[in-house]
C-alpha cells in the first residue's frame, strides 16, 4: 500500500487557486522530486503534505500506517535562525520532541537518537558550536539530523541546496542518497534543479498550473514536460 | 552604607519591594529570550501602553485596577498576535497604533475623570513607577509569588518546546508541536508579566525589564540554555542592584533599574566584541 495518495489535489495560496488536479502516490523506499518554476506550487503542495496547508479539494491520504510522527521536514532557513544563539546539540535535540507522548525532558533514548543522527551527519564533533556561525552546508547538515531524529520513515526536504555552493551541493545530495538507498528512508524534496533530480530520483513530479508529468524517472526523460524545460535550455 | 541598608531592611515594605523585585525580573528575563528572538519585543512594548490605558479606565470606573488592567491586557496580547499573522494592518503598524492609542485614551481619561488635584504625579506615578514598589501591601506580593511561579513552572515543563518553537515553527509545527498553542500562551504570559512588573517600574519601563537582559546575554553566550540562564542572572541583579541604589540614593526605582540594565548591555556588547576578535 502507498505510503501517501494524493487524490485530484487543488491547492489555493490567500483565496487564488494556483495548482488543480495533483494525482500521484508515494511508496516506501521512493525517492519523488517535485519540480516546476517559481510560484508553480511546489512549496504549497509541500506544505499541504505536512498538513501545515489544507487542500482547497481533494484529499492527501496516509496509507501503510505512515504516521505524522514518523515524517521529518528539512525546511528553509528563515530570518529568526540567522542570528539565533542555539548549539548543534540544541537543535538536533529539538528533533526529537516529535514522538507524541509529552515529556517535560529529553530521555536517554533521545539523547542517544541524536548522538547517534550527528554522527551519522558527521557533526558530533561540532556539537557545541554555535548554530549561526557554522557554514551553509553544516547548518543544513545539522538541520537534516534534526530531521532524522524527528523521522524513520518518510523525510520532506524544501529546496535543500538553496544557496549553497556546488561542491557542498553535491555533498548534500550524496547524503540524501545514502538516506533513500542505504537506510530505506522515503524522500519528498522540492527542488528547482531538475539536473539534480533526473540524476538522482526515482520519481518525478513536474507541476506547473496544472501537474504536468507524474511518474517514475525513465518516463520524465522521455516525455513531453521534459524536453520543453530542456529545448528551453533550463536548469537542466 | 550597611547600617543604613539594615536599617531598611527592618521595613517589611522594603522586603517586599525585593521579593517582587526579584521575581518579576526573573519572569520578564524568561520570555523576553522567547520574545526578542522570535521578533516580538514591540508586542511588549505596546503591551505596556495598553496596561496604562486599562490603568486609567479602572480609575475612572473605581474597579481594582488588577481585576480590570489583567483581563484587558491579555485580551490586547491575543489581538496584536493574531494582527502580526494575517491582517490589513501588518504586525508593526498594528502594534503602534495600539499602543499609542491606549496612551492617548489613559492620559484623556486621567485628565477628564481626575480625583486627584496632581494629575501629572497620577500620570507620572502610572508610567515610571516611582515608588509604588516601596507601598506594595503583603497582598501585592503574594499574588506576585503566584504568578511568578506559575511562570516559572510552565517555562521549565515546556523548555525545550519553547525552544523548538522560537527556533522554527513551522518544522515544531510539522511534526506536531503546537506551535499556535505555545505563541498564544507566550502572549498571555507576557501579558502577566506586565500588569505585574508595572509596580515595580512602571508602564513605559517594563519593556526594557523584557529586552534588554535578552540581549545582553546574546552578546556573549551561544547557545540558548546559557542564553535563558544568563539573561535571568543579569535581570535580578539589574534589579536587585537597582532598588538598592534607589533605596540609597533616593532616585526613582523604575529608571534606576533601567539604568542598570543598560550598563550591564554595554559591557557585554563589549565582552562580546572582544571575545569575537
Amino acid at each position: 500500500m502507498a505510503l501517501i495518495s494524493c487524490r485530484n489535489v487543488s491547492l489555493a495560496y490567500e483565496g487564488n487557486t494556483i495548482v488543480t488536479g495533483i494525482d500521484f502516490t508515494v511508496n516506501q523506499g521512493d525517492y519523488l522530486c517535485i519540480v516546476g518554476e517559481n510560484g508553480s506550487g511546489k512549496s504549497t503542495l509541500m506544505k499541504a503534505l505536512l498538513g501545515l496547508k489544507k487542500v482547497s479539494q481533494g484529499d492527501i491520504t496516509f496509507g501503510d500506517s505512515l504516521k505524522k510522527k514518523n515524517i521529518g521536514y528539512l525546511p528553509q532557513q528563515t530570518e529568526v535562525q540567522r542570528d539565533f544563539p542555539a548549539n548543534v546539540r540544541e537543535v538536533v535535540l529539538s528533533g526529537c520532541l516529535s514522538s507524541g507522548r509529552f515529556t517535560p525532558f529529553y530521555t536517554k533514548e533521545d539523547k542517544q537518537k541524536a548522538d547517534k543522527n550527528m554522527k551519522l551527519l558527521g557533526i558530533k564533533d561540532i556539537e557545541k558550536k554555535c548554530y549561526r556561525e557554522l557554514s551553509g552546508g553544516q547548518q543544513q547538515r545539522v538541520l537534516l539530523a534534526r530531521a532524522l531524529c524527528a523521522a524513520d520513515r518518510l523525510l520532506i526536504l524544501d529546496e535543500p541546496a538553496a544557496g549553497l555552493d556546488p561542491v557542498v551541493t553535491e555533498e548534500l545530495y550524496s547524503i540524501i542518497n545514502s538516506l533513500n538507498k542505504a537506510h530505506g528512508m522515503t524522500i519528498i524534496m522540492v527542488s528547482h534543479d531538475i539536473g539534480h533530480a533526473v540524476s538522482n530520483a526515482t520519481h518525478i513530479l513536474h507541476i506547473g498550473n496544472t501537474p504536468l508529468f507524474c511518474g517514475t524517472k525513465e518516463e520524465y526523460l522521455s516525455s513531453e514536460a521534459f524536453r520543453r524545460i530542456s529545448g528551453k535550455g533550463g536548469e537542466a | 552604607m550597611f547600617e543604613t541598608l539594615s536599617y531598611y531592611f527592618q521595613f517589611d515594605f522594603v522586603k517586599y519591594a525585593f521579593i517582587a523585585g526579584i521575581l518579576v525580573s526573573l519572569c520578564a528575563a524568561l520570555l523576553g529570550v522567547s520574545l526578542v528572538l522570535k521578533r516580538y519585543s514591540m508586542i511588549g512594548d505596546g503591551l505596556s501602553h495598553v496596561a496604562f490605558g486599562a490603568i486609567a479606565i479602572a480609575a475612572v470606573l473605581k474597579i481594582a485596577p488588577m481585576y480590570f488592567t489583567l483581563p484587558v491586557t491579555i485580551i490586547a496580547a491575543v489581538i496584536l498576535l493574531r494582527m502580526g499573522q494575517n491582517s490589513k494592518i501588518k504586525g508593526d503598524a498594528a502594534i503602534a497604533m495600539l499602543s499609542v492609542g491606549a496612551l492617548a485614551v489613559g492620559y484623556l481619561l486621567m485628565n477628564v475623570f481626575s480625583t486627584n488635584a496632581n494629575i501629572s504625579g497620577d500620570v507620572c506615578t502610572t508610567l515610571f513607577g516611582s515608588t509604588s514598589i516601596l507601598t506594595l501591601s503583603a497582598t501585592d506580593v503574594y499574588t506576585c509569588i503566584v504568578l511568578a511561579a506559575v511562570v516559572i513552572t510552565a517555562y521549565i515543563l515546556f523548555y525545550n518546546r519553547i525552544f523548538a518553537v522560537t527556533f522554527d515553527e513551522s518544522f515544531a509545527s510539522a511534526t506536531g508541536t503546537k506551535s499556535s498553542v505555545y505563541n498564544l500562551s507566550l502572549a498571555i504570559l507576557t501579558a502577566v508579566v506586565i500588569v505585574i512588573a508595572m509596580n515595580l517600574v512602571g508602564a513605559l519601563l517594563i519593556s526594557a525589564l523584557i529586552i534588554f537582559p535578552a540581549l545582553s546575554a546574546m552578546r556573549v553566550f551561544r547557545s540558548f540554555r546559557s542564553v535563558t540562564i544568563c539573561a535571568s542572572v543579569i535581570s535580578v541583579g539589574c534589579s536587585l542592584a537597582g532598588i538598592l541604589v534607589s533605596v540609597l540614593a533616593d532616585t526613582p526605582v523604575g529608571a534606576t533599574i533601567v539604568a542598570a540594565d543598560i550598563i550591564i548591555f554595554i559591557i557585554f556588547a563589549i565582552a562580546g566584541k572582544l571575545r569575537k576578535a
